[in-house]
């Protein structure tokens, strides 16, 4: 056996190794759902059961905590989109040195921890009389998935042609209409990937919520203080179920996006 | 700004205008500056606000600072957040590197469709997942006494130990698809060229790939350290009494001891050691926060 062949071997060996290590953790918590056992496990392995889903579905409280996410992640989408591309759009055409001061203040929700940015939206609206609940958790997430939204935006911008809606202006377009008719259009990919990663990243959190949410659950929340006061399979069952979502959701995501790209690729060469 | 007016009109340009000053005035800076202002202040029954003891004062980061055991934490903290971002990094240099230059584009298009799974899994549901393995009960412990590579049982949740392990494990994609992002720019003949011109593998990693990488690899290193040392649900799922994390104090203070204005003061030390962070990478990789952030 040549070097090189051992070399190919020994990649493909990392990458199988480093595909199961991420995923055998979710498959063993999503097994044990289903394992007929008080303690979540798969091994040893008691038999197959439902119960623990039946269970899930009785517990009024997950229900609640559901509803919560839902309504904080679809308010989440609508503030954080428009604001993000709003800012993406601003920040493409200012001078270079506003540019980076602003793009400073933009990207620092992101690198700031989940637990400062609760804490200090929690202080602030505090001070208005705006006491914690998840309308605060809304406005703590917002503050850095717009960040993540206007950064898609952004690099979408790079591709457009800004001498569209010059022509557009010159053959006598309103502002309105150049920004719906031209730049929009141009950016629906990025404000669609922006969509669904603020829904995503907003069911997903934790550390914001945790700190503004009040006496309300989200559905992290209500996992988190399962996991705290005595473990059932129940929430293995619930991850069970929020994998399999999150597999048709992924799916779904990147068929969209290779659809986009043939579309993209064939307008280009259609432009040729 | 006259750009944009001249391009999207006077009212649209002020409605666009107007949403990114709300974002970066009512849900960043200034949250922030009021967080700075609290641990400056008291925590003080009603009655005395606006008394004579409603005064600024140090004494909420005294109390930091006279705590052995608050100090401790901190820099446990920071230790064990730098132990986990460089085993991610040393991981997924070589992952990225084989992702982006050696496999097939459509593979790696596969690969990276199904980690998009444990991507979109919650971070409290991944820790939870160690939790399950890692119990006196659990698999981990079936498989090694099983094929008889220790006697019995070990108490795997136990020190920090099993924090780092879900800690890896929740952030490691944060470094992955920065780095393979890096790689991927790069020119192979470039790679090719070094080859040719005789250098061996390590010195073309050295010399040509890495420093091409660099803004990847600090953007990735920026992210972990930032999500581990900020982490509340890895450590409060997988740590025990004797390994306690900076957030689990700022939680006591802010749902226990109920006094904001201490857990302020701690809030803002977690965010000045972040932001000491991003510069010390920026400073010794010699990137701008433009190359971190994207």
């Amino acid at each position: 056996m040549t070097s090189q062949t051992f070399a190919k071997i020994a990649m493909r060996v990392y990458l199988a190794l480093f595909l199961a290590y991420m995923l055998l953790p979710l498959a063993i918590m999503g097994g044990a759902g289903l394992n007929n056992t008080r303690f979540p496990s798969v091994y040893p392995w008691v038999g197959l059961t439902d119960r623990w889903f039946i269970d899930l579905w009785n517990d009024q409280r997950m229900w609640g905590s559901v509803r919560n996410t839902t309504w904080v992640a679809l308010a989440v989408v609508f503030i954080s989109v428009p604001i993000g591309t709003a800012a993406a759009i601003l920040l493409n055409s200012v001078k270079p040195n506003v540019r980076s001061f602003l793009y400073g203040f933009m990207v620092a929700p992101i690198l700031t921890p989940g637990a400062v940015i609760g804490i200090s939206t929690l202080l602030f609206w505090n001070s208005f009389g705006i006491s914690a609940g998840l309308y605060l958790s809304v406005l703590g997430q917002v503050s850095f998935v717009a960040a993540y939204v206007m950064l898609l935006v952004l690099a979408r911008l790079q591709s457009f042609d800004p001498a569209l809606e010059e022509a557009a202006l010159d053959l006598g377009a309103s502002h309105g209409q150049v920004i719906r008719r031209i730049l929009v259009p141009h950016l629906y990919p990025a404000i669609g990937a922006g969509a669904i990663i603020a829904f995503f990243q907003s069911v997903e959190n934790f550390n914001v919520t945790l700190f503004t949410r009040g006496n309300s659950d989200t559905l992290t929340v209500y996992v988190g203080s399962k996991i705290r006061s005595g473990i059932t399979p129940t929430i293995n069952a619930l991850a069970l179920l929020l994998i399999v979502v999150t597999v048709i959701c992924a799916v779904i995501y990147e068929v969209l996006r290779r659809r986009a790209e043939k579309r993209a690729a064939a307008l280009v060469a259609a432009e040729d | 700004m006259q750009e944009l007016i001249r391009r999207y009109g006077i009212s649209l340009s002020v409605i666009m205008a107007a949403m990114t000053a709300f974002w970066l005035l009512a849900l960043v800076v200034i949250p922030n500056l009021v967080l700075f202002k609290f641990s400056f202040r008291l925590y003080l029954p009603v009655d005395q606000l606006g008394g004579p003891n409603d005064v600024y004062t140090l004494k909420n980061y005294i109390t930091f600072f006279q705590s052995p055991i608050h100090i401790n934490v901190f820099f446990l903290t920071i230790l064990y957040s730098s132990m986990v971002t460089i085993i991610c990094l040393m991981v997924t240099y070589p992952l990225a590197y084989i992702l982006a230059k050696v496999l097939k584009p459509t593979d790696t298009a596969t690969f990276f469709l199904v980690l998009l799974i444990p991507l979109w899994v919650s971070e409290i549901l991944r820790s939870f997942a160690w939790f399950i393995i890692l119990s006196m009960q659990g698999p981990l412990n079936a498989i090694l006494t099983g094929i008889g590579l220790i006697d019995k049982p070990i108490r795997w949740i136990s020190g920090f130990q099993s924090v780092v392990i879900g800690l890896v494990y929740a952030y490691i994609l944060f470094m992955l698809f920065p780095i393979y992002n890096a790689i991927q720019a790069l020119d192979t003949n470039q790679i090719e060229a070094s080859e040719d011109l005789g250098a061996s593998t390590w010195r073309t990693h050295w010399r040509v790939i890495i420093p091409h990488a660099k803004p990847g690899i600090a953007s990735g290193c920026v992210m972990v350290f930032m999500l581990c040392a900020g982490s509340v649900v890895v450590p409060t799922t997988l740590a025990s009494t004797n390994s306690r994390w900076f957030t689990e104090i700022i939680q006591q203070w802010m749902f226990e001891g109920l006094d904001w204005n201490v857990g302020s003061a701690y809030a803002f030390l977690l965010l000045v050691l972040c932001i000491v962070f991003v510069s010390l990478v920026m400073r010794v990789l010699n990137v701008r926060l433009v190359d971190i952030a994207k």
